[in-house]
């Protein structure tokens, strides 16, 4: 058997020392698979995005493990950590984080460039989310939905096994949420990725294969 | 767009900087004027240090002299000792001495024909061999010199002079002489503007003894070994300096520019110059970067290597210190070209340009050294904390 896509085991975080240190996880075991869409929910302030800035290479733990595809990340420079995030992860973030002077197009042939990858393929990742034909659209020229696609998009540049998301629909509405999670869903079972999506959204969570419950830094069940 | 590897030299990073840019209109204006202004600044103080130090040896370069002789101890150009006739007729006994002559060069005060004085310099000179005089005659011909008590000045201290045209009467150290011609550009590095005579008009005004002058000029024959010759003269003419053109130029630039402390004031202003431009150019190019800041936050949690980050802000540089250092260099010029006829020259010759534009790129350089500081010390996960 493979390894999982992402594993954690004793994962803790611990925000500042002494009396205002914030005990954000605690001794989080936690795995997601290759194929799988997996819902991160829970209470706001409960270490949703601690947990996936840990699984995303963009934060130290303060104790446990993570392992990215079988391989542990303790002991890896920042540097190789961000070679790793480049090559076998994409994010998507709750305000889009697109550049809002390039065009959709552009602002998906940034991540090709980074990745090495031909600026060609902006085309076809457009096409995939379903906005052939916005190529030369601004941000400001697009809802968003659309703009949250173009992020997927961009996420998508150079074919990263993992997505990892951070409440993308929270600044949606239902419908459209509805349909970027699809989109999200989509990506995991059709093309074999592991997509762990952040969120306080029950409806992410029906849409989800799996949804792990997180509380005051604990995984429930 | 879509089908190449990238859209130029600096790609995608060189793309977002300009996008950046432009994206806020107003600022990169600000921003544009800010460099326009630094470069002009630049340029000028730069162009005045030139137009003096090139002021300062004007004379020495239009002289087709090979060696200048002068009293020992001698300080600069303007002022010197006199030296005897004697030791005209013991330099063209010197081998390799082509030819040799006089040169007289003496402050006089001049009193304008509506009264007041001025101070001059009187440059006497043998108009038959035509080794010095004076050059870019605009009124008048060099012939016009051989009448006796016979000048000449330039365009430009005209009106500092007094005289309106060429035939004016005035008066050099109580002695009437004319005014039968004008030169155009020919500028004094002091506050006495140069007035041209022959030698025998120069020595009639002055009142100079016969048998003294200030200076013995002349050439070397084509096969003679300069500095041989210069050796040779200095041991025969013990009581006097003998240099060689260029040597004479450069000491004279020197004494001026540095011994004076003129020239380092103005080279200081130089440097004020590109100082403020340096704080101008950073300040606007920080607000940028600041205003950006998001976007580099999600290029390094995108995992963005530091040297796509440093090739963002560096071309963001290079671009504005193109966009803006190429009408500076522009206004610059026209400014120059504007100082020709005035008292202070501007000088900046063409190579000085690439110069300029290479000065633009290293202060817009400097100025982003601290926009790269700070968008390297952002976390990567504070785009995900909002
Ligand atoms: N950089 C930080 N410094 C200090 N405390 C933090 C920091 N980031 C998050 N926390 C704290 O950690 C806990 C978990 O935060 P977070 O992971 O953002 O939760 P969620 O995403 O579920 O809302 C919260 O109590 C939060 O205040
Ligand atoms: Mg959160």
């Amino acid at each position: 058997m493979s390894a999982p896509a992402l594993e954690t085991r004793g994962l803790s975080m611990v925000y500042g020392t002494g009396d205002t240190a914030v005990r954000a996880l605690d001794a989080v075991d936690f795995q997601a698979s290759a194929g799988e869409i997996l819902a991160l929910m829970g209470p706001s302030g409960s270490g949703k995005t601690t947990l996936l800035m840990l699984l995303g290479c963009l934060l130290h733990p303060t104790a446990g493990a993570v392992w990215v595809e079988g391989q542990p990340l303790a002991g890896l420079s920042n540097h190789e950590l961000a070679q790793l995030r480049l090559r076998r992860m994409g994010f998507i973030f709750q305000s889009y984080n697109l550049f809002p002077a390039l065009t959709a197009a552009e602002n998906i042939q940034v991540a090709l460039e980074l990745k090495g990858r031909d600026l060609g393929e902006a085309a076809e990742l457009l096409d995939r989310v379903g906005l052939r034909g916005r190529l030369r659209n601004y941000p400001r020229q697009l809802s968003g939905g659309e703009k949250q696609r173009v992020a997927i998009a961009r996420a998508l540049a150079g074919d990263p096994p993992i997505l990892l998301a951070d409440e993308p629909t929270a600044a949606l509405d239902s419908v459209t949420g509805r349909t970027v999670v699809k989109l999200l869903a989509d990506l995991a079972h059709e093309q074999g990725r592991a997509v762990v999506v952040v969120t306080h959204d029950p409806r992410v969570g029906e849409l989800a294969d799996r949804v792990v419950r997180i509380e005051d830094g604990r995984i429930g069940l | 767009m879509t089908g190449g590897r990238s859209h130029w030299g600096a790609g995608m990073a060189g793309l977002l900087a300009w996008r950046n840019l432009a994206h806020d209109r107003s600022r990169f204006v600000v921003t544009l004027v800010g460099i326009i202004f630094a470069v002009v600044l630049i340029a000028m103080q730069m162009g005045l240090f030139l137009g003096f130090s090139d002021s300062t040896t004007t004379i020495i370069n239009h002289t087709r002299a090979d060696f200048w002789i002068v009293g020992k101890g001698s300080q600069n150009f303007e002022v010197t000792l006199p030296i005897s006739e004697r030791e005209l007729y013991l330099a063209r006994s010197v081998p390799g001495v082509a030819q040799a002559e006089a040169l007289l060069v003496q402050f006089m005060l001049w009193k304008k024909p509506d009264g007041g004085n001025e101070s001059i310099i009187l440059l006497g000179s043998d108009l038959n061999t035509g080794l010095a005089g004076p050059w870019h005659i605009v009124e008048g011909r060099l012939e016009d010199l051989r009448r006796p008590d016979a000048v000449m000045t330039d365009r430009v201290y005209m009106d500092k002079l007094g005289v309106g045209r060429v035939g004016t009467q005035v008066e050099i150290n109580n002695r009437r002489a004319l005014l039968v011609g004008v030169t155009q550009g020919i500028r004094s590095f002091t506050t006495s503007p140069w007035v041209f005579a022959s030698y025998r008009s120069a020595q009639h005004l002055s009142g100079f003894a016969d048998d003294k002058t200030n200076y013995v000029i002349g050439r070397l024959r084509p096969d003679a070994d300069p500095t041989q010759v210069r050796d040779a003269l200095a041991r025969i003419l013990p009581r006097t300096d003998v240099y060689l053109s260029a040597d004479f130029a450069a000491r004279t630039r020197d004494y001026w520019m540095f011994t004076t402390g003129a020239g380092a004031s103005v080279l200081m202003s130089a440097v004020l110059g590109l100082l403020v431009g340096v704080v101008i150019v950073a300040q606007v190019l920080y607000a940028t970067t600041v205003d950006h800041l998001p976007e580099f936050g999600t290029l390094r949690a995108m995992g963005a290597p530091r040297a796509f980050i440093y090739k963002v802000i560096l071309s963001q540089a290079v671009i504005s210190a193109t966009l803006g250092g190429l009408p500076g260099i522009a206004v610059s010029l026209m400014i120059a070209k504007g100082s020709e006829f005035s008292a202070a020259a501007i000088l900046v010759p063409p190579r000085w340009t690439v110069v300029l534009y290479v000065i633009t790129l290293v202060m817009c350089i400097l100025a982003s050294v601290a926009s790269i500081r700070k968008a390297m010390s952002i976390d990567p996960a504070m785009v995900f904390q909002r």
